[in-house]
């Protein structure tokens, strides 16, 4: 037992916090993690905010300092992909022909950008690591109108920032407002508001027909006719699993590697998933989920790191669903379902500038669901708890979060 | 093990008070504060876990860490 080894594989914020974890738990064996890209793992979620807008230099985006790789005792070895995995032989072959032995593997591969199915010479970028952020800025640099491809999280947060940049930019999206994945228009358009009011030309409802030309000089054809001009675009359409690698592998991978409830692939004790790579069985729900935020990524990981370490008292891995985006001042916090077209309750003003609110949203049964919050963590936090609690009367709850914004709706220190 | 919040880096996603509510507690905002127990800067003996868990559950790195000793590992 002292002497296994688990092998994670993918040194981002999954696999790196899983690593930890592990130690954590009181894993005492080896603990090897395996990166393809040569970077000291870094974190994601900046690349969209203060790494695009040069605020920040990459050191800022380290996962791991020396210190704590020394505490969690890992070794690192950094700059090679895994390419295979045997599971019969309990083994990871790296690129460089190395083999690693393992008792327990986690899979924490994470995803990729969705490439761009319009093809033009150059000047075309989606973003997803470090590379891809640094050839966008490359061609930022060079000044001109920038279209952004796509109104999610990401292309909404990159647009908030190349526009803070100086740049022209515009953004289209088929989809009626901004972040509609994830909020329904109450929110939606408030933030599509916003963005205008900060000098992006926004154009939701509207699709990208094709991408013509090059860096410096594209065309971007759009579904109602319209041609726009671009120096540079950036398109930001999802991400796709990184499970290509798993494909000989014999393990179930259909959209993500599949696991049971307890993060275990469904084929193998030994295998765990963990982060965007992930599709597990929640309790909570008739199929498997994948989930990409950066919370499920830390939480999951700690999840398998129990599971491999108390393989006597696994537990089911059940989270409730948190993401954030930061664009200009707003700080968007969305915990649980913020379900479209569902009951909801508005507290505070989203249209002021700035913006504090909250927005609380109810299921037929008259039980909280989610909560978004804009400038104002309170009730996303007391949200949470209730969440966590269950059954929550909601009118109730809309009452406690009113008398909190009585308490501090003194407008917020700038 | 030392610890402290960089309250200009905290954005308020309460993970560090939810998972150590005892090591952290929060303002009338939603901020997140030391409390009592770590008030000095000091992490109780026994508790450098506990410290560790809500430093790398922070999306932005707010709960900073200072390791003494690698070998307080637990
Ligand atoms: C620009 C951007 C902004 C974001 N902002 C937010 C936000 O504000 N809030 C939020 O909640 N979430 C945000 N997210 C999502 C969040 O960052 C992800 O959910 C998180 O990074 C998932 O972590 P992961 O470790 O599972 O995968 P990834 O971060 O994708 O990491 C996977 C790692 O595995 C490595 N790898 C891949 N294949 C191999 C292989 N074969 N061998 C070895 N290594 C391999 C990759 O190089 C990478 O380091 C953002 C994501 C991006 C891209």
């Amino acid at each position: 037992m002292s002497s296994q080894t688990v092998v994670v594989v993918g040194s981002s914020v999954g696999g790196v916090r899983t690593a930890q974890a592990l130690r954590r738990e009181g894993h005492v064996g080896r603990i090897v993690l395996v990166g393809e890209e040569s970077t000291e793992p870094y974190d994601k979620p900046p690349l969209s905010k203060q790494y695009l807008a040069g605020e920040w230099a990459l050191d800022r985006l380290a996962l791991l300092t020396p210190e704590a790789i020394a505490a969690a005792d890992l070794e690192l070895r950094l700059g090679v992909a895994a390419v295979r995995l045997d599971v019969a032989a309990s083994q990871v072959v790296l690129a460089d022909g190395a083999v690693l032995d393992y008792d327990h593997v986690v899979i924490a591969t994470g995803a990729v950008a969705r490439p761009s199915p319009w093809q033009a010479g150059s000047g075309v970028h989606v973003i997803r690591t470090l590379a891809d952020v640094d050839g966008l800025r490359a061609d930022l640099a060079a000044g001109g109108p920038v279209v952004v491809v796509g109104g999610g999280v990401i292309g909404a947060e990159a647009a908030a920032t190349i526009r803070t940049l100086g740049h022209e930019v515009t953004v289209v999206d088929p989809l009626a407002t901004p972040l509609a994945r994830l909020v329904g228009p109450e929110v939606g358009r408030p933030l599509e508001e916003l963005h205008r009011r900060r000098g992006v030309d926004t154009r939701f409802g509207v699709g990208v027909e094709g991408i013509d030309g090059s860096a410096g000089n594209l065309t971007v054809r759009l579904t109602d006719g319209a041609v726009l001009t671009a120096a540079t675009v950036l398109v930001g359409i999802g991400a796709v699993p990184n499970d290509a690698w798993l494909a000989d592998s014999g393990l179930l991978i259909d959209n993500g590697v599949v696991c049971d409830r307890y993060c275990r692939a469904v084929d193998s004790d030994h295998v765990w998933a963990v982060g965007d790579v992930a599709r597990w069985q929640d309790p909570r729900y008739p199929a498997e989920v994948r989930v990409e935020h950066w919370t499920n990524a830390v939480e999951q990981g700690a999840a398998v790191a129990h599971n491999i370490v108390h393989a006597e008292d696994l537990q089911p891995y059940s989270p409730l669903e948190y993401v954030w985006s930061d664009q200009y001042d707003w700080k968007l916090q969305i915990v649980g379902h913020a379900s479209r077209g569902g009951r909801f309750e508005v507290v505070g003003d989203l249209s002021a500038d700035p913006a504090k609110a909250a927005v609380l949203y109810a299921d037929d049964d008259g039980l909280l669901t989610g909560v978004v919050a804009v400038n104002w963590p309170k009730p996303l936090v007391t949200g949470r708890r209730a969440l966590n609690a269950g059954a929550t009367d909601f009118e109730e709850f809309v009452a406690q979060i009113r008398a909190l914004f009585a308490k501090v709706s003194a407008p917020a220190a700038p | 093990m030392k610890v402290q919040i960089d309250s200009k880096l905290c954005q308020g996603h309460g993970r560090c008070y939810d998972l150590a509510p005892d090591l952290f507690g929060e303002d009338d905002e939603g901020y997140a504060t030391l409390t009592p127990l770590t008030a000095d800067g000091n992490v109780p003996d026994g508790r450098e876990g506990d410290t560790r868990l809500a430093a790398a559950n922070c999306p932005e790195s707010a709960v900073l860490v200072f390791e003494e000793a690698v070998n307080d590992r637990r």
